[in-house]
């Protein structure tokens, strides 16, 4: 089944920082969700900007619907729109303050003339109504609505111009824990009854479980690793994910592995570590890691990684904790380890050195993570 | 407490124990972070007045005149918020941030940097980051210099309000570790202020669930998460996404 | 160890409701209502002026040689000038000048200043800088002198004072507008048009310019007081108005001379200034109080 959307070796450039640095990815047709998992600086919520063409892409194609997206003018660029949507993050500042919502969705609604004007006060309705809300919010303004309802809201308006396929930016982030399941639980209910397809963005990893069938995951604007959501949470591949994995607080005790510590900070983007993007960091890091850029390559069916010792790493090697080590930031990132010779799988690695490089960056400090 | 006519926190008993780590768990709204406010006798700075009692190891603190609360702010009640860049005043290093809280409490100088500077090893952070302004260090790293301050000052009592909620889940893994370290090296006491349940589970020995400025559940952490008793502690629990397990 | 033990509770009582109705906006808004009063005061003297003048036509040119200089009587409240003229009517008909020529200046100021902040605030780049660098040109230069300068140029009278004083004005709402639409346009929702198709107009019209012009609107009231003193000092300088206008900045440079012996011929024009000025900026602090963002939100 031909994709509906497919990236190929995207870039995209703000000024010295390359936040996308050529990632490559399907959304089938819907209902499907493709996750995409990251911290900040991953490059996740880039990608989906420029999906909907709101940053410019400086390599690489989108190709949607077998169109290629960059190419796009006018009208043509419209009905774009129209096809693909977008709901963002922060629900506070997503809709004009100095507008209700009855008029915000229906701007919407004109702006592609979907349906003709004097149907648009019932057709408002009827989308609210979809996304679980009183119909009779069309005539609140948004600080008039919590947080979960103004997210609702921009989902609404979203969905109001008849979208096959939908971004998702953090779409939970923001909102508390109740709000955030039945958020959750609508781009359920959407998927199924509208036959969506989606782009979920996030680093939440058991959001990603609970909607997505398949997940790529990000470190610094690659693709660490991607396929089947669930074989991949099961059984990482690669060892950001399995750090990532482990990091994420469960609930039930019995849930809980042994935590993988990642020392260090996620590096600076303008001044990227050699080879590996992740080796740094890395409690698997050897001499090639350092040198060698992994590429993304198949190691089992549907399932793309780029590491060096991604068979070990599936195969469930153990990740030593570098002991005590302590942050110093005053070795530029992309400081080589001395590394024992390669070891054959299932050997422990011994530590890498105690001194992690961290971000020096005077420019920008790293970003909390709800800005992807 | 209350603004005005409005009575926002309603608590009956919440206590912390040395060397214990306890959860406040709720959403927004629930009066968590006013908790904290009164705690450190700073509800008047938002308009709000404080009834009841509170206690720091049997001495009151309600009603103590300012002065005397500003001794015990930082040395004895520390606190690290959600934003640590708001903390730390961008115009200064954060090292002469740290130096000054310490001499205020009567160190040294040279104490005081020999403090500081055995703190921020213990947080895993390099003394040399000192130097920095906050512009220059990440989230991570300035909530884990602030803990330091905390550690250096000696603080028996840490009010963390969402200290992670804003930081990446490997750093904030980095730095809960460093909570549990800082309760069983140095048998500090930790309310930890959360939204998050799942953070909270792992986290805390005890918890208390906050809604609309009432406790209406308390206990220890494996049991509430486990058999919650409260039907709102059980539908924030259900409401938790879970990574799920097929087989 | 921390404890926190049994608080009192008194019943969780509901926030007390906003002052309603007319009367507790007024109490809550003091400087609005005082500042809007009189303001209106002035605004109805002026259109009233033929009516409420006990002599229109001292207004305009009429010489009236026996009655010279006279102090304040029940007969002419304000006294008389120096050719005989009653100077409370033509301090009434005074609030037909300085305030109209505020209310043009600010009229074009904002018709030059807003589109040009926000084509420099919304679409940013070259245009941005072309407008700018032309904003800083003019503001470089100190905003009265420059006046001076153009009413000299031109031929002395009210016209002349509006162009002068107008063109030193709008750098500052352009530079107003452009910092707002800036960061409005920089906003999430506006993104989020864009990303929905909407057409750049309608994001212009209906999204950046409502959002951007609430500062504006406070400066504007601001600024009519300060408007009014500058028109008044060019008058004074005897580069705006001219005999027998009654313009209340000409009348106190007329009554100079006379200051120590007969005191009320400047005093009154000059108390009408300073009022005028007041009372306008009484209203727009009260309007920025009222439109404060915060206060929305907080609605």
């Amino acid at each position: 089944m031909a994709a509906l959307l497919e990236i190929a070796g995207l870039e995209v450039q703000f000024g010295p920082v390359r936040a996308v640095d050529g990632v490559s990815l399907d959304v089938a047709p819907g209902p499907f969700g493709l996750g995409l998992v990251g911290e900040s600086g991953s490059g996740k919520s880039t990608i989906g900007r420029a999906v909907l063409r709101l940053v410019p892409a400086a390599a690489g194609r989108i190709i949607f619907d077998s169109t290629d997206v960059a190419a796009l003018r006018g009208r043509e660029l419209r009905d774009y729109r129209r096809a693909v949507q977008i709901v963002f993050q922060d629900p506070d500042n997503t809709l004009d303050p100095r507008m209700r919502v009855g008029p915000a969705i229906a701007e919407a609604l004109a702006a592609h003339r979907v349906v003709p004007r004097g149907e648009a006060a019932q057709r408002v309705r009827e989308l609210l109504e979809e996304v679980g809300l009183d119909p009779d919010f069309a005539s609140r303004y948004p600080h008039q609505l919590s947080g979960g309802q103004r997210q609702r809201v921009a989902i609404a308006r979203a969905l109001s111009v008849q979208p096959r396929m939908l971004v998702l930016d953090e779409p939970t982030s923001a909102l508390d824990v109740r709000a955030q399941a039945r958020i959750l639980e609508l781009i359920g209910r959407l998927r199924g009854e509208r036959r969506l397809a989606y782009l979920l963005i996030t680093h939440n990893l058991a959001v990603v479980s609970e909607l997505c069938e398949q997940t790529a995951v990000l470190y610094l604007g690659r693709v660490a690793e991607s396929g089947p959501t669930a074989e991949l949470l099961a059984a990482p591949a690669h060892p950001y994910t399995r750090a990532l994995r482990s990091a994420v607080p469960e609930i039930a005790a019995s849930a809980r592995a042994a935590r993988i510590v990642l020392h260090g900070e996620p590096p600076d983007a303008t001044n990227p570590p050699a080879g590996c993007v992740f080796h740094p960091r890395c409690p698997l890091a050897i001499d090639r890691c350092a040198v060698e850029v992994p590429s993304l390559r198949e190691i089992a069916p549907g399932r793309l990684v780029a590491c060096h010792r991604a068979e070990e790493v599936l195969a469930g090697i153990e990740m030593p904790e570098p002991p005590g080590a302590v942050e110093s930031g005053t070795e530029p990132s992309g400081t080589v380890r001395p590394a024992p010779a390669p070891s054959p799988p299932a050997e422990l690695a011994p530590p890498p050195q105690p001194s992690t490089s961290t971000s020096t960056s005077t420019q920008s400090a790293p970003q909390p993570r709800s800005k992807g | 407490m209350s603004f005005g006519a409005r009575n926002v926190v309603n608590v009956d008993h919440l206590g912390v124990d040395d060397a214990e780590i306890v959860g406040l768990a709720g959403e927004s709204g629930s009066g968590k972070s006013m908790t904290t406010l009164a705690v450190l006798g700073l509800a008047n700075t938002v308009g709000a007045t404080v009834a009841g009692s509170i206690k720091l190891d049997g001495r009151e603190l309600v009603g103590l005149p300012e002065k005397v609360l500003i001794g015990l702010r930082g040395s004895r009640i520390a606190a690290i918020f959600q934003s640590p860049s708001m903390a730390f005043n961008p115009v200064f290093r954060v090292g002469d941030v740290a130096l000054r809280a310490l001499r205020r409490h009567g160190l040294t100088g040279s104490e005081a940097t020999g403090r500081v500077e055995q703190a921020m090893r213990g947080v895993l952070l390099s003394p040399d980051l000192l130097r920095r302004y906050p512009s220059q260090l990440s989230g991570g790293q300035l909530q884990r210099v602030a803990i330091a301050l905390a550690v250096a000052l000696r603080a028996e009592v840490l009010l963390a309000d969402e200290p992670t909620s804003a930081l990446d889940v490997t750093v904030q893994a980095e730095v809960l570790e460093l909570l549990r370290e800082l309760r069983s090296r140095d048998g500090m006491s930790v309310l930890f202020i959360s939204h998050d349940l799942a953070v909270i589970a792992e986290l805390c020995d005890r918890v208390a669930v906050m809604q609309a400025g009432s406790i209406v559940e308390q206990g220890p952490a494996d049991k509430i998460m486990s058999a919650p008793e409260h039907p709102y502690t059980a539908d924030l629990l259900a409401s938790v996404p879970a990574i799920e397990r097929r087989a | 160890m921390i404890e926190i033990p049994e608080a009192p509770a008194p019943a969780p009582t509901p926030a007390p409701a906003a002052a309603q109705g007319s009367r507790g906006w007024l109490r809550s808004n003091p400087l609005l209502a005082v500042g809007g009063a009189i303001s209106a005061l002035i605004v109805i003297a002026a259109v009233l002026a033929p009516l409420i003048a006990p002599d229109p036509g001292d207004a305009g040119s009429a010489t009236h040689p026996f009655s010279v200089l006279k102090p304040p009587s029940a007969h002419h409240w304000f006294g008389t000038d120096q050719v005989g003229r009653d100077i409370l009517s033509r301090v009434i008909y005074g609030a037909r000048v300085s305030p109209l020529v505020a209310l043009f200046v600010l009229l074009i100021a904002c018709a030059v200043g807003i589109p040009l902040g926000i084509a420099a605030g919304y679409f940013g780049g070259w245009l941005d800088d072309v407008i700018m660098r032309l904003t800083d040109i003019v503001l470089a230069f100190p905003a009265l002198l420059l006046a001076l300068a153009l009413a000299a140029l031109l031929p002395p009278s009210m016209t002349s004072l509006t162009i002068a004083i107008s063109a030193t004005w709008w750098p500052w709402y352009t530079r107003l507008i452009r910092g707002q639409a800036a960061s409005v346009a920089g906003r999430p929702y506006i993104e989020s048009c864009r990303a929905l198709g909407i057409s750049r107009r309608r994001i212009i019209f209906r999204h950046i310019l409502p959002n951007a012009i609430t500062p504006l609107i406070v400066q504007v009231s601001l600024d009519v007081g300060g408007v009014i003193l500058t028109a008044s000092a060019l008058s004074f300088l005897g580069l705006g108005a001219q005999d027998p206008t009654p313009d209340w900045g000409l009348m106190v440079s007329e009554g100079q001379t006379y200051f120590t012996t007969d005191w009320w011929v400047v005093t009154f024009p000059g108390l009408a200034i300073l009022i005028t000025a007041f009372a306008f900026n009484l209203l727009g602090d009260g309007l920025r109080d009222l439109l404060d963002p915060r206060r929305v939100i907080l609605r």
